[in-house]
C-alpha cells in the first residue's frame, strides 16, 4: 500500500503543479501547447528519476554542510545529460523549449524532492516518487497546454479543428494564469 | 545511520568526488552526442536549402561560403544543376525579432527574384509571430516570385508592399529586414561566379 502511494501520490494527491504550486515558472512559460507540455515534462520527468536515485544512494556520505551544493551538482549533470540528448535526437521540440530545459535545474520540484524525500527514503521508493512526481507534473503541463492549445489556437497536438484564429490571450501570458487558476480551482473542487 | 561529520576535509572530499563523476559523465554523454548534433543541424540546413531552392545537382552545403555583415553573418549556398547556376539560398537573420534573433533561409534565382523563404529558428510568440513559419499561415507565400527590384521588402504600414501578420507588425518587420539583408548582400557581393 504504502509502496504504490509512493507512486501515486504525485499524479493527484500531492500534484506537484496543482496541490503543491511549485515550479511555476516552466509551467507557464512552456506550456503554450499540449506538445511543448508533455516534452517539456518527460524531460523534467527524467530529470527527477535520475537525480532521486542517485540522490538516496550517496546521501548518507554527504557531510550536511554541503549537501545543497552536491544535490545541485547531480541534478544539472542529469538536465545537460537531457539538454545534450534532446539537442541530437529532437532538434525542434529542443528549439521551442529552449533556454527552459537548462533551467530544470533551478525547478523547486527537483530539489525539492531531493531534499523532502530522496535523502531520508530507500532507493526503491525515491525511484517511484521519481517517477510519480514526473508524471504528475508531465500530467499537469500536458493538460495545461492542451487547454491552452484548444482555446488559443483551436487545435491539439498541432491538429488544427477550427480555422481561423481563437482566443489568442490563451496562448499568450496572461492565459497561462487565467488557464492555471481555473484548473487549480477544478482540481481541488474535485479533490473534496 | 550515522552521518559524515562536516569537517574541512570530509567536505572537500565529497565534493571533488561528486564533481569529478559528474564530469565525467557529461564527457562521455556530450562525446556520444557531438555527432548526432552536428548530423542534426546539419540536416536541417539542408532540408531548408532543398526547401527553397528549384531543383539542383550539386552539394551546396560544400560550397557555402559566409559573408559578414551588421555584426553578424550571412552563409551563401549556391546551387546549380549540370553546371549551370540555378539560384543562391541565402542563410540569413534579424535582431529585430518580438522576442530576439530570427534565421531565415532564402532561395534567389539567378535574377535575383526570391523563389522560396524557409525558417530555420525563430523565438516569436507562438499563435502571433510564428505564423512567419510557411506551416502556420501564408504569410510568406507572398513573397515568392518576387524582385525585390519592384517589390518594396517594407511592411504596409511603413510604405512597402508587404503585408504583415496581423498583430504581429513587430516579427514582419523583422522578417522583412532579414530578408533585405539578404538580398543586398547578394547584390553586393554574393552574386554567383
Amino acid at each position: 500500500m504504502s509502496k504504490l502511494y509512493n507512486l501515486t501520490k504525485g499524479i493527484i494527491k500531492e500534484n506537484p503543479i496543482f496541490v503543491i504550486v511549485l515550479g511555476m515558472c516552466p509551467t507557464l512559460a512552456t506550456t503554450s501547447s499540449a506538445m511543448n507540455g508533455l516534452g517539456m515534462g518527460l524531460a523534467t520527468t527524467f530529470v527527477l528519476l535520475g537525480s532521486n536515485t542517485v540522490i538516496s544512494l550517496i546521501a548518507r556520505f554527504i557531510p550536511d554542510k554541503v549537501r545543497i551544493p552536491s544535490y545541485i551538482v547531480v541534478i544539472a549533470t542529469f538536465v545537460t545529460i537531457v539538454d545534450l540528448v534532446m539537442q541530437a535526437y529532437t532538434q525542434s521540440l529542443y528549439e521551442k523549449l529552449g533556454i527552459f530545459i537548462p533551467l530544470i535545474v533551478v525547478n523547486c520540484i527537483v530539489l525539492g524532492r531531493a531534499e523532502a524525500f530522496a535523502n531520508k527514503n530507500s532507493v526503491f521508493d525515491s525511484i517511484l516518487d521519481g517517477i510519480g512526481m514526473g508524471l504528475g507534473f508531465t500530467f499537469a503541463l500536458t493538460l495545461l497546454g492542451s487547454v491552452r492549445e484548444i482555446l488559443g489556437a483551436g487545435s491539439l497536438f498541432d491538429h488544427k479543428f477550427i480555422s481561423g484564429d481563437a482566443i489568442l490571450v490563451f496562448i499568450l501570458s496572461p492565459g497561462a494564469f487565467i488557464a492555471l487558476a481555473y484548473l487549480i480551482a477544478i482540481f481541488n473542487r474535485l479533490k473534496k | 545511520m550515522a552521518k559524515v561529520e562536516s569537517n574541512f576535509k570530509n567536505m572537500t572530499a565529497t565534493l571533488l568526488v561528486i564533481t569529478l563523476v559528474a564530469s565525467a559523465a557529461l564527457g562521455l554523454v556530450y562525446q556520444s552526442t557531438k555527432e548526432p548534433i552536428a548530423l542534426a543541424q546539419q540536416a536541417k540546413i539542408n532540408n531548408a536549402i532543398k526547401a527553397v531552392l528549384p531543383e539542383f545537382d550539386n552539394q551546396p552545403g560544400n560550397e557555402a561560403y559566409t559573408v559578414a555583415v551588421d555584426g553578424g553573418e550571412l552563409t551563401f549556398y549556391p546551387a546549380t544543376k549540370e553546371g549551370q547556376p540555378v539560384g543562391t539560398a541565402v542563410k540569413t537573420f534579424s535582431n529585430n525579432g518580438f522576442a530576439g534573433r530570427i534565421e531565415l533561409m532564402v532561395g534567389f534565382l539567378p535574377d535575383g527574384t526570391i523563389n522560396k523563404i524557409a525558417v530555420i529558428s525563430h523565438k516569436e510568440t507562438p499563435g502571433l509571430g510564428d505564423k512567419m513559419d510557411p506551416k502556420k499561415s501564408n504569410f510568406s507565400l507572398q513573397f515568392e516570385g518576387k524582385n525585390p527590384e519592384t517589390f518594396k521588402l517594407k511592411v504596409k504600414k511603413d510604405g512597402g508592399d508587404v503585408d504583415a501578420i496581423t498583430a504581429s507588425t513587430i516579427s514582419s518587420r523583422a522578417y522583412c529586414d532579414a530578408v533585405i539583408r539578404a538580398y543586398n548582400a547578394l547584390k553586393e557581393g554574393g552574386k554567383h561566379e
